[in-house]
């Protein structure tokens, strides 16, 4: 009787297919995660539409960055360092201090009635300016807003502002709402 | 003499390699799931900015069309020159070109994923507000309100 077994088939190179569409995944491969700022732009208005309303200028925060990528601040020269500072400290008004932003009582849930600013962040930015600083502003005003509402989050809810609950957490962006307003932008430092 | 050549044959066992494409097969694995395929080339300098520290991830990538800035590079300095300019997918594109191209991302998705597609601007540090700005209306115009300046949270180290 012959042998009527099937012959092993030789597995010895498996390993070399396996490597080649290792190698070829290896390549093709990018491990970096998409991560940024999120932002929404205002709608398209055409020009000829009715004026935008009066803002009080005692509500308005104004940055502007001119071509030479420096800050005017509130009238002021200012810098990157003090500019989250700044912010925070118009958004909240804490000692109502007349020249900072209004406050009108709302009615807000979990807090009852609740002082809220009328505040207004205004960016400016020429056509000059680099885009690098353009964003760490962004950051910045952003950055400020988030503390202000992790602030509130710790000390009424004694928990991360990322852990509350929706409701909680939309409460407290009523109370801090985020008015970023960018104005066209000029250009007087030329290309 | 028969002692000693018993003792050579028998020194080193051949080490048996027939595990070895198992263990390839799972980092082939882990690679083939970690993968994000390269959809498109870059034709641009693109240095994203680092150390936004508000930055947040993108939860859903089949959501986002991407639009990159940045100077071009090298070999397409010669017919592009070096100011910044606007890629979209695999081609330098003009600023008119914006609109239909946001009309062609929202055509390619169900129509109930249209609110919330986003378009993420991967923007080179070095480049001037100028460009952006138009480019922002433009998509303004388009009516893709939802916008996503890219930017790394941490510096790379």
């Amino acid at each position: 009787m012959p042998k009527n077994e099937i012959p092993e088939i030789n597995a010895g190179s498996m390993a070399d297919i396996a490597f080649l569409l290792l190698i070829f995944f290896l390549v093709a491969t990018t491990m970096d995660v998409d991560s940024g700022l999120s932002r929404r732009l205002p709608p398209w208005i055409d020009q000829t539409t009715e004026k935008p309303p009066e803002i009080k200028k005692r509500n308005v925060f104004t940055v502007l960055i001119n071509a030479n990528n420096q800050f005017l601040v509130q009238n002021e020269w200012g810098n990157i360092k003090e500019l989250r500072k700044k912010a925070k400290e118009f958004i909240e008004n804490p000692n109502n201090d007349p020249s900072l932003p209004e406050k009108e009582m709302k009615n807000i849930p979990f807090f009852g009635e609740y002082p809220v600013s009328k505040q207004v962040i205004s960016l400016q930015n020429d056509r000059g300016t680099k885009y690098e600083v353009y964003l760490k502003v962004q950051n910045e005003l952003v950055a400020a807003y988030n503390e202000l509402r992790q602030e509130l989050a710790k000390k009424k809810f004694a928990k991360d502002y990322e852990k509350l609950t929706e409701e909680q957490r939309d409460a407290i962006n009523e109370i801090y709402p985020q008015r970023i307003s960018e104005a066209e932008p000029k250009n007087l430092g030329g290309k | 003499m028969g002692k000693f050549k018993q003792k050579t044959k028998g020194g080193t066992p051949k080490i048996s390699t027939a595990s070895l494409p198992d263990v390839i097969f799972m980092l082939l694995f882990f690679f083939m799931v970690t993968t994000v395929m390269r959809d498109v080339e870059l034709k641009v300098k693109l240095k994203i900015p680092q150390d936004i520290t508000e930055a947040k991830k993108i939860e859903k990538k089949s959501l986002v069309s991407y639009i990159y800035v940045g100077e071009p590079r090298p070999q397409f300095q010669k017919i592009f020159g070096t100011e910044p300019r606007i890629q979209l997918n695999d081609a330098f594109a003009k600023l008119s070109d914006i609109q239909s191209f946001i009309e062609k991302e929202r055509a390619a998705r169900p129509e109930s994923d249209v609110p919330f597609l986003t378009t993420s601007l991967k923007v080179d540090i070095n480049t001037k507000m100028g460009i952006i700005t138009d480019l922002k209306q433009e998509l303004r115009k388009a009516n893709a309100l939802k916008i996503n300046y890219s930017g790394r949270s941490k510096p790379k180290s």
